[in-house]
C-alpha cells in the first residue's frame, strides 16, 4: 500500500502512423491510410499490456511504430525515460537492445539460412564485443532459459516445429536482455495445445527478468489470461482502456461489449444462455474513417451526435478510460433519452 | 436433434496416405462415422490430426498422387462414393454436397463476377437457363444477408470483404441445396464479430433448409455454440465422439480432457496458469501400432504402447478410443 507508484517504463502520447496513398501517372498523394490515429497509452514497468482488436484496426502498426521501425507521422514515444518518437534511426541503434520485439510468424521471422545458435547470437554480434566463447555460453544460457535442447544449436529452423521456433525467436528476443518486449501475435500462428506452452514460457521469463510486455493479440480469452490491463483498438484508434478484470466483466464501449460477447465460450451450457451482440456490416476502411466517432456506422447505440462528434477518452473509472459519448458526463442527460429507442431497436433485429 | 434412422453420409474404416519423397504420411487411419440428416457435426482437431483430409477424401478432392485412399467405404445416397466415377462423383459434388474453405480468397476465382460464379453449379447442376440462373443467384446472395444483392452480382471476389466473401462461398455451397454441407474451418480466416454473424447465418439456414452440415474446426468456443454432435482428432484417428454436452461436461478420452483445459475463456474463473500438453503432435510415418497420444498423456501405461485402443461406447452415443476409464481412474476392461 505504501509502495511507490509503479514506474511507467513506456510513454506513448498522441501516436499517429499514416501511410500515404499514392495513385495516378505521376503517383500523386492522393489520400492516405490512417493506420494509427491519435493513440496514447503507458505501459507500467513489469507489467502486460494487452492490446486487442479486429484485423486492420492498427494494433500491429501501433506495436511496430512504438519501437520506431516505422519513421512516425507524429506523436511522442518516452521510453525508460527517453523520448524516441523523433530520433533518427541512427542515434536510435544503441537504445535498441533495450526494446525487441517477437514477430507472429516464426516460419518468416528467422533466417532459414542460418543455425540456431547463429540467429540467436545475431544481437550479440551486432551490438556487444563478447568474445567467441562467451557468445556460446550466452547463448546456451538464453536456449536454457526457452526451453530448447544446447544439443539443437546447429540445426537449421526448419527442423523444428511451429511451437520450438517461436522459443528460438522469444531466445532471440531475450539476447540482449531488453527491457521492452513488443510481443505481436506470437501464438497466432500455433496450434491450441502448443499455445498454452509458449504463454506460460512468456509468463516465467516474464517474473525471471522483469520483462514489461505490449502483448498485441486478436485472441481476446488469451490476452484475459496474459494482461494485467487491456487496450481495445478500432479504427486505428483506442476505444477504451482498462484494468483486465474491470474491462472483461464490465466493457463500457459499446464496441468491447459487442468484441467481448462474440467470442465463443467453450462450453455449450454457458454459450447457450448468452446472448451475442451482432454487429452489422464490415469496419471502414481507415483510408476512408467515418465523420465522428468512428464506430458509429456499426454501433447499435449510435446518437445523432456520434455522426459529427468524435468523443474523447475519458476516465470514467479508475484506470478505467472509455472513448465513447454515452459515458461523456456532459452529454450523459441527452444520451440516455436518444439511446433508447435506437437500443430497442438493435435488439429486435438481433432476433 | 435427429437420432437413429438412416444416415445421409456413412463412412467405414476411412484411410488415406501421401506418399511423400521421404516416405509415406498416414494422415487418416481408419476414421469412421455416421451424418445423420439435419444434424451439424463438428470436427476438432489440430493441424496434422487428419480432420481436413479426411473429409477431402471422402468426395475425392484431394490430388493423386500423392494422396491415395487405401481403404474403406464412403456410403452416400446409396453409392460408395470411393469407387464410383469421377464423372458421377462431380455430379455429387457441388449438386448433392457442398463444401466451404478456410479461405474464401483463394477458393473464389479471381477473374469472374461472384455472379457468374453463382450461377454456373445453377446451370451446371440444376439445368437453369442464364436467367434463371441470375435471378437464383441473386435470392442466394439475399438469403446470406448480402445488401444490394442485384447490384453486387457483377463484382468480382477482390470487391469483397473477408466476411463477405465468405457469405458468397456459402452462397455458392447452398446453390443446389445440397443435402450435406461440408465447412472447412469456414470462420477461422475471420475476425470475431464477423465470426458471429456468419455463425449466426449457418443456424439460421440449417433451420430453414435442413441440410446436414459437418463443420471442422480447431476452435472449442465455436463448436460448443452451434454442433450437435463432436467427433474429436487426433494423430489422423477419431478418438472421441459424443453429444455436444456430454463431450464438454464428461470428456472421457484424456486429450479431450487436456484440451478443455488449456483452453483460456472470456468468462468465469480466470487462472492463474494455463495447463499444459506437453510436448509435440505425432508424427504419422508409418500405420499407428500404439495409442498416438500416449507420449503426451498422463494416464499411459504399457498397453497403450502395445496396441492401439479401440473406440469403445462410454456412454449414450458417446465412445472414446482409450484403455483408461477416467471415472475409476484404472484401465478399462476392453
Amino acid at each position: 500500500m505504501f509502495d511507490a507508484p509503479p514506474k511507467k517504463l513506456v510513454e506513448v502520447s498522441g501516436l499517429k502512423m499514416h501511410f500515404p496513398i499514392h495513385a495516378g501517372l505521376l503517383q500523386r498523394r492522393v489520400g492516405e491510410v490512417r493506420a494509427v490515429d491519435d493513440v496514447s497509452f503507458d505501459i507500467f514497468e513489469g507489467e502486460t499490456l494487452g492490446l486487442v482488436g479486429e484485423s486492420g484496426c492498427g494494433k500491429s502498426t501501433c506495436g511496430r511504430a512504438i519501437l520506431r521501425l516505422y519513421d512516425i507521422t507524429a506523436g511522442s514515444i518516452r521510453i525508460d525515460g527517453e523520448e524516441i518518437g523523433q530520433t533518427s534511426q541512427h542515434a536510435l541503434r544503441p537504445r535498441r537492445p533495450k526494446m525487441q520485439m517477437v514477430f507472429q510468424d516464426p516460419q518468416a521471422s528467422l533466417n532459414p539460412r542460418m543455425s540456431v545458435a547463429r540467429i540467436i547470437g545475431e544481437p550479440l554480434d551486432e551490438h556487444t564485443d563478447l568474445s567467441r566463447p562467451q557468445k556460446l555460453e550466452r547463448i546456451y544460457e538464453l536456449m536454457d532459459a526457452v526451453g530448447l535442447n544446447r544439443n539443437f544449436a546447429n540445426r537449421y529452423p526448419h527442423e523444428f516445429s511451429g511451437g520450438q521456433r517461436q522459443r528460438i525467436g522469444i531466445a532471440r528476443a531475450l539476447a540482449l536482455n531488453p527491457k521492452f518486449i513488443v510481443c505481436d501475435e506470437p501464438i497466432a500462428a500455433l496450434d491450441v495445445s502448443i499455445q498454452a506452452q509458449v504463454v506460460n514460457l512468456l509468463e516465467d521469463l516474464q517474473d525471471r527478468f522483469g520483462l514489461t510486455y505490449l502483448f498485441i493479440s486478436h485472441d481476446l480469452s488469451m490476452v484475459r489470461h496474459i494482461a494485467d490491463r487491456v487496450a481495445v483498438m478500432y479504427l486505428g484508434k483506442v476505444a477504451e482502456l482498462a484494468p483486465r478484470d474491470a474491462l472483461y466483466a464490465t466493457p463500457l464501449h459499446p464496441y468491447t461489449q459487442a468484441l467481448l460477447s462474440a467470442v465463443p465460450e467453450p462450453d455449450p451450457s454457458i454459450e447457450n444462455r448468452r446472448t451475442h451482440i451482432i454487429l452489422t456490416g464490415d469496419v471502414p476502411s481507415p483510408a476512408n474513417p467515418p465523420q465522428g466517432c468512428n464506430f458509429c456506422t456499426r454501433c447499435p447505440k449510435v446518437m445523432e451526435m456520434c455522426h459529427h462528434l468524435d468523443p474523447v477518452m475519458r476516465e470514467v473509472q479508475p484506470g478505467h478510460f472509455v472513448a465513447c459519448h454515452l459515458h461523456d458526463p456532459e452529454h450523459a442527460k441527452t444520451a440516455g433519452q436518444t439511446a433508447a429507442p435506437e437500443a430497442t431497436k438493435s435488439i429486435q433485429q438481433g432476433d | 436433434m435427429p437420432d437413429g434412422g438412416a444416415p445421409v453420409l456413412d463412412v467405414k474404416g476411412l484411410q488415406t496416405v501421401f506418399r511423400t519423397r521421404s516416405g509415406e504420411v498416414h494422415a487418416v487411419n481408419s476414421v469412421s462415422f455416421q451424418l445423420q440428416p439435419g444434424e451439424l457435426l463438428g470436427v476438432v482437431g489440430e493441424s496434422g490430426s487428419g480432420k481436413s483430409v479426411t473429409m477431402m477424401s471422402l468426395i475425392g478432392l484431394l490430388p493423386s498422387p500423392p494422396a491415395e485412399v487405401r481403404a474403406g467405404t464412403v456410403t452416400f445416397g446409396g453409392a460408395d462414393l470411393l469407387k464410383v466415377r469421377e464423372k458421377q462423383l462431380r455430379d455429387i459434388r457441388g449438386a448433392r454436397i457442398g463444401f466451404v474453405f478456410q479461405d474464401p480468397m483463394t477458393s473464389l476465382n479471381p477473374v469472374f463476377t461472384v455472379g457468374y460464379q453463382l450461377a454456373e453449379p445453377l446451370r451446371k447442376h440444376m439445368g437453369m437457363d442464364k436467367a434463371a440462373a441470375r435471378r437464383r443467384a441473386v435470392e442466394l446472395l439475399e438469403l446470406v444477408g448480402i445488401p444490394d444483392a442485384a447490384r453486387r452480382l457483377d463484382d468480382y471476389p477482390h470487391q469483397f470483404s473477408g466476411g463477405m466473401r465468405q457469405r458468397v462461398m456459402i452462397a455458392i455451397a447452398l446453390a443446389c441445396e445440397p443435402e450435406v454441407l461440408i465447412a472447412d474451418e469456414p470462420t477461422t480466416a475471420l475476425d470475431v464479430t464477423i465470426q458471429a454473424q456468419i455463425i449466426e447465418l449457418m443456424k439460421e439456414l440449417r433451420q430453414r433448409l435442413g441440410m446436414a452440415v459437418i463443420w471442422i474446426t480447431h476452435d472449442l468456443g465455436v463448436i460448443a455454440g452451434i454442433a450437435d454432435r463432436v467427433m474429436v482428432m487426433y494423430g489422423g484417428q477419431v478418438v472421441e465422439q459424443a453429444p455436444v454436452k456430454d463431450l464438454f461436461a464428461t470428456p472421457q478420452h484424456p486429450y479431450t480432457r487436456a484440451l478443455l483445459q488449456t483452453v483460456p475463456h472470456v468468462t468465469g474463473a480466470r487462472a492463474d496458469r494455463l495447463n499444459v500438453i506437453e510436448g509435440q503432435p505425432p508424427v504419422l510415418s508409418a500405420p499407428p501400432r500404439a495409442c498416438p497420444f500416449r507420449a503426451r498423456c498422463s494416464h499411459a501405461f504399457a498397453r497403450c504402447g502395445q496396441q492401439n485402443p479401440p473406440r469403445v461406447p462410454v456412454g449414450p452415443g458417446h465412445d472414446a478410443a482409450c484403455f483408461w476409464n477416467p471415472e475409476t481412474g484404472a484401465p478399462r476392461d476392453v
